[in-house]
Formats: structure tokens, C-alpha cells, sequence
């Protein structure tokens, strides 16, 4: 064992990070939510809840529902819309030493490169991770995932708009997640996200309706993990862009496997709300394990899977 | 904290956002370690948990509740939020009823084992306005919530309690010994007055001069609606403490929300968790 501290630092596609741990959009809201219980400037990144252009009020409610090691949500991407964003919650993020992935989404294409526009400027802005396969918005939404032309033209929208560290997150849902991985990257995206939760349903068996108000949701929580791997071992051998993998984590050991089988950085998710201690003891897990395996850096642990 | 700041803090959530370090100062949040000091059967299905909780027992206000991961539930990965029943320097205490695997696998739970909470959560109850008689309504396990408020009360005032049955009434005695008059009404008769406690609220309200009254509830929703009706009807306060399904207990999730009436919207979201669990009558867009 070395006495020496790993490099823990990772770059992803520009986004420089101290560690390789984020948490996954929509689990960890703007920031001051969890700043009493988390600090936040442990973190290698922040991924804030998904923003559009305007304000939105999302989905009726119920809008989530426990499963066995999961949870189905259709909250709908409420939020306060790119201007109110930088107004509620610039000033607070801008007190961090916290790159800030802004995770966005539109109903239409030009939706998409309205809403990087008119955050890309702002200074609190480091990265954008591209939501193009939430399960529950009705238009747009997991559309552009799941077709590889629609996905291209709403990469290339963006791209356009902005210089800084474009992330698409892929959805899980796909027939073959090469496709869009390199889509991804022939469109000039610096790094991609996977994974959004699984399109998934729970029916009440006594009123026979859906347990949620949107009918059906995405699958979070342990119960992904193993898909998440398998999608980010395939994604990650297909692209030279890094990979952020998510789906599932709730311990080191978990995030660990994400990086051998390909991930570059890691989002933890669900995990926020079981133990909103969760993210730190993952990156001072991933630490305490590249010592005990003698890893000087984490870049040297991405991708060993044999 | 006085009842100016719980109001503007309570009605202005993007206040509070923009100013992180007050709203630090008002609700330190932890997340502690707690032991089971105490697990004892109330009656029924109710339970009373007394928790070690140095970090978290002197901060909570009336009305506040504590996110509890249930041991031994590997399967879950959500929380249980209950409201605090009693708390002091040392511990926190819950009263809870055992109605699904959550609270099942909290039950069997033992003195001396760990569990995890985090907490205060939500704003809880304003303080009490000076000059009007405090009354507290209670259906079922939302006795709970009350019992802080009235315990640091001077004024005595009435506490109205509502259930199914006998054993559906909690605290009644401890209301007593504060020297609060109780009011007791069971759909079967069991104790009290037979009937819904809203009947009984009605006819306390009627044989009264003034409604100086300022209320206070915690109980299943459509006893809260039905009270809140009647504030707005008979022109007095009601401070309803909501209870809504919950997954991140902190206000990231936005999961719990609820229609909070809007001026200019009609009507938008409110988190019960964050912005909540306790809505004056008048704000909450009831469901047609």
C-alpha cells in the first residue's frame, strides 16, 4: 500500500473535476436542498435538476412509488425555467468550489437550443448535460433518445450554441447503445451520460389503477444497477469520449464498478434519497480503494474490465 | 425563532434560497445516528419510539418531523417521514401506527439498535397568536404533531380529537394534564360523542360569543379540508399540517407537492416537505 494520495481528478470531455463522483439530475434538486447535509464542495460535480427555456410545472401527482430496491418517478421536469434558475440559484452555487453540470431538455428541437443559449454565457455554467430521454414528458422527451435522427438533430442544435462540455444522456431503452453513442460523439459532444431510469409502470391490484398519475415512470434505484454496467461497458468500448455512468449506485463498491467497466465519472441518484450521506462516503471509498489496490490515479482504474 | 421569520421563510421559499446562510441559521438540518432508547406499545396499533438524538432533539419547533430509515428493509430506498411527538435536548419520540412494511419492519425494531434519521424537516406550526383561544384538532395519529405546541403554550385552550374508534383517540389524557379541555368524538361511540369531530367542533363553535379562535391541525385529509372550510366560512385561522407521500423529505425530489393558491396563476406548486408540512387554510387549492 501507498502512502501517497491517488489522483482523483478526472476531465471529462473540459469539465474538470476534483473527484469522479456528481449525483444524477433530478435526485439532488438546485443545490441549497442538501447543502445543510451534504458539503457541498466535496463534490467533483453537481448535476442540477433538468431546466427548459420557460417555467414548468411537471406531472399531477402521486409522482413516485417505491419498488422492491427501486422507485418508479413522473415528476414531469418541473422547474423554475433557464432565467429563474439563474436567479434562484446562481448567487448560491457561485459560493461553491462546484463545477455545475446544468442538466437541460425541450419539448422541440429548437426548445433544446433555446434553453443552452441562453445559459451558456453564464458564468456559473461549467457543463450541460442534454436530456433527451426523460420517460415522462410527452412530447420531445424520450423521443430524441430513442431515434438516432431526432437524437443527431437535437445534439447538433446544441453543439451549435454552446462551447462548453456538452453530456447527452442516453436513454436505456434502445436496441443497441452504440448507435447512440456514436452518434453522440460524431455530433461533437465531449462526453455522454448513462443512464436515464427504465420506462417501468406498478398497477394498485385493489383499485386496478397506475400507481402513478402519469400512468407510467422510470425505474431508479439498485434494481438498474446491473443494466446501467452492461449499457456503459458497451458504450465505453464503442467512443473515445468519456463516459459518466450512473444507475443504481449506493456504495463505493458500486461506483467502482461502473469506472472498470468503462465510466470515467460516476452520478449517484436514488442513493440521495435512502442516505443523502451516500455521495461521500462513495468518493471516499473510491479513494480508500485505489490506495489499498496501489492505483495511483483513478484514470488508471477506467475501463480494466477483463 | 419568532413568527415573523417562520412567515416569511414560509411564504417565500425563493427568499430562503437566496439567502442560504440565514436559512441555515433558522433549520440546521443533520443527519444523525440515533439508538432506540425506549420502544413502547400505546394502544392498538400505535407505538411510541424514543430515539437518542443530541444533534437534532433541541432543534426541533412544534409541527417538524424527522426522516427515518427503516432498518432491516434492504429493499427499500425511501425514507419514512413521522412527525415528532415529543422532543428534548437528548431525544426525539414518535408516535406511530403500523400501516405497511415500513412502519412493520420499524416495529420490530428494539431498544438499544440504531437507526438513522435526518431532521428537523419542514417549517412546522407558527407560533400561536397572542390574544386568541388556541384550539387543536387531531384525527387518528396526527395527535402526535400537537403535543409540542401545547406543551410550550401558556394559554390553555381546546383540543378536539376524532377517530373510528376508542382506540383511534391518542393523548387525551396528556391534553388533560396540561390542563386543555378535551373533546372527544368516534364514529362508533366508543368514547365521546358519537359522530364525526367536526359535528363537536361545530356545536362548541355555535354555543360560543366570539370566534377568536385560532386553530391547529394535524389528521387525515378530509377532516383538514373540512376545517379549513370551516375557517374560511367563519372567518379564523387554521394552520393544517398536510401529510403527502414523500421520497426526499428535504425539498429536492419534488415528489410531496401540493396546489398552493396563486394570485396571479391560480394556482402553483408547493413542496409539503420544504415549503409545508403546515399551510394556512387559505392557501392550499383544494382538488375539485
Amino acid at each position: 500500500m501507498s502512502d501517497i494520495k491517488p489522483d482523483m481528478s478526472v476531465n471529462i470531455g473540459g469539465l474538470q473535476m476534483k473527484n469522479p463522483v456528481t449525483v444524477a439530475s433530478g435526485t439532488f434538486g438546485y443545490g441549497p436542498e442538501y447543502a445543510e447535509l451534504v458539503d457541498l464542495n466535496r463534490l467533483g460535480a453537481i448535476t442540477v435538476k433538468g431546466i427548459c427555456a420557460e417555467p414548468h410545472t411537471g406531472n399531477q401527482t402521486p409522482r413516485t412509488f417505491e419498488t422492491r430496491c427501486g422507485m418508479l418517478n413522473a415528476i414531469g421536469l418541473p422547474g423554475p425555467g433557464a432565467k429563474g434558475f439563474i436567479e434562484s440559484y446562481g448567487e448560491f452555487l457561485a459560493q461553491y468550489d462546484l463545477p455545475v453540470i446544468v442538466n437541460v431538455w425541450g419539448k422541440r428541437v429548437e426548445e433544446y437550443g433555446r434553453v443552452v443559449e441562453m445559459l451558456s454565457d453564464e458564468p456559473i455554467v461549467s457543463a450541460f448535460e442534454v436530456n433527451v430521454s426523460c420517460p415522462n414528458v410527452k412530447e420531445g422527451g424520450s423521443l430524441y433518445g430513442t431515434d438516432t435522427k431526432s437524437f443527431a438533430s437535437v445534439i447538433e442544435t446544441v453543439r451549435a450554441k454552446t462551447a462548453k462540455p456538452l453530456i447527452p444522456k442516453l436513454a436505456p431503452n434502445v436496441s443497441d447503445i452504440t448507435l447512440f453513442a456514436k452518434t453522440a460523439e460524431d455530433c461533437g459532444a465531449d462526453a455522454i451520460s448513462i443512464m436515464n431510469s427504465y420506462p417501468a409502470m406498478a398497477i394498485n391490484i385493489e383499485t386496478r389503477k397506475p400507481e402513478l398519475a402519469n400512468r407510467s415512470g422510470g425505474l431508479s434505484g439498485p434494481a438498474i444497477k446491473p443494466i446501467a454496467i452492461k449499457l456503459v461497458w458497451e458504450a465505453a468500448r464503442a467512443v473515445s469520449i468519456p463516459v459518466i455512468g450512473m444507475g443504481g449506485i449506493s456504495c463505493a463498491e458500486d461506483a467502482i464498478e461502473f469506472i472498470i467497466a468503462g465510466a470515467s465519472a460516476v452520478a449517484v441518484g436514488t442513493a440521495n434519497f435512502t442516505d443523502p450521506s451516500t455521495v461521500i462516503r462513495v468518493i471516499d471509498g473510491i479513494e480508500a480503494y485505489l490506495i489499498r489496490h496501489d492505483i495511483p490515479s483513478i484514470g488508471d482504474l477506467c475501463g480494466t474490465v477483463l | 425563532m419568532t413568527g415573523t421569520e417562520t412567515k416569511s421563510c414560509f411564504f417565500q421559499f425563493f427568499l430562503c434560497v437566496k439567502c442560504p446562510f440565514v436559512f441555515r441559521g433558522i433549520q440546521p438540518l443533520k443527519q444523525e445516528q440515533t439508538r432506540i432508547l425506549e420502544h413502547r406499545h400505546e394502544q392498538a396499533d400505535y407505538w411510541v419510539m424514543q430515539l437518542s438524538a443530541p444533534g437534532i432533539g433541541p432543534e426541533v419547533r412544534p409541527g417538524q418531523f424527522i426522516g427515518l430509515q427503516a432498518p432491516r428493509l434492504d429493499n427499500a430506498v425511501l425514507r419514512r417521514p413521522f412527525s415528532v411527538y415529543r422532543a428534548d435536548n437528548e431525544s426525539v419520540s414518535i408516535l406511530y401506527k403500523v400501516v405497511g412494511k415500513g412502519t412493520a419492519a420499524i416495529n420490530r425494531l428494539l431498544p438499544g439498535e440504531t437507526i438513522d434519521i435526518i431532521g428537523p424537516l419542514g417549517n412546522g406550526f407558527p407560533e400561536a397568536t397572542p390574544g386568541l383561544t388556541p384550539v387543536r384538532i387531531g384525527g387518528g395519529y396526527g395527535a402526535a404533531a400537537l403535543q409540542l405546541q401545547a406543551r410550550t403554550l401558556q394559554k390553555k385552550g381546546t383540543v378536539f380529537f376524532g377517530g373510528r374508534t376508542a382506540s383511534d383517540i391518542l393523548c387525551a389524557d396528556e391534553f388533560k394534564a396540561l390542563g386543555w379541555t378535551v373533546e372527544i368524538a368516534t364514529e362508533d361511540g366508543s368514547v365521546g360523542s358519537r359522530g364525526l369531530v367536526t359535528d363537536t367542533f361545530d356545536r362548541w363553535l355555535d354555543e360560543r360569543s366570539d370566534t377568536d379562535i385560532e386553530l391547529f391541525a394535524c389528521g387525515p385529509e378530509g377532516m383538514l379540508r373540512a376545517f379549513g372550510d370551516r375557517a374560511v366560512d367563519r372567518d379564523f385561522k387554521a394552520w393544517l399540517s398536510m401529510d403527502r407521500h414523500m421520497a426526499c423529505g428535504v425539498g429536492a425530489c419534488l415528489t410531496c407537492v401540493i396546489k398552493k393558491n396563486d394570485p396571479e396563476k391560480g394556482w402553483q406548486w408547493a413542496r409539503c416537505c420544504k415549503d409545508g408540512p403546515v399551510f394556512e387554510s387559505r392557501e392550499i387549492a383544494w382538488d375539485e
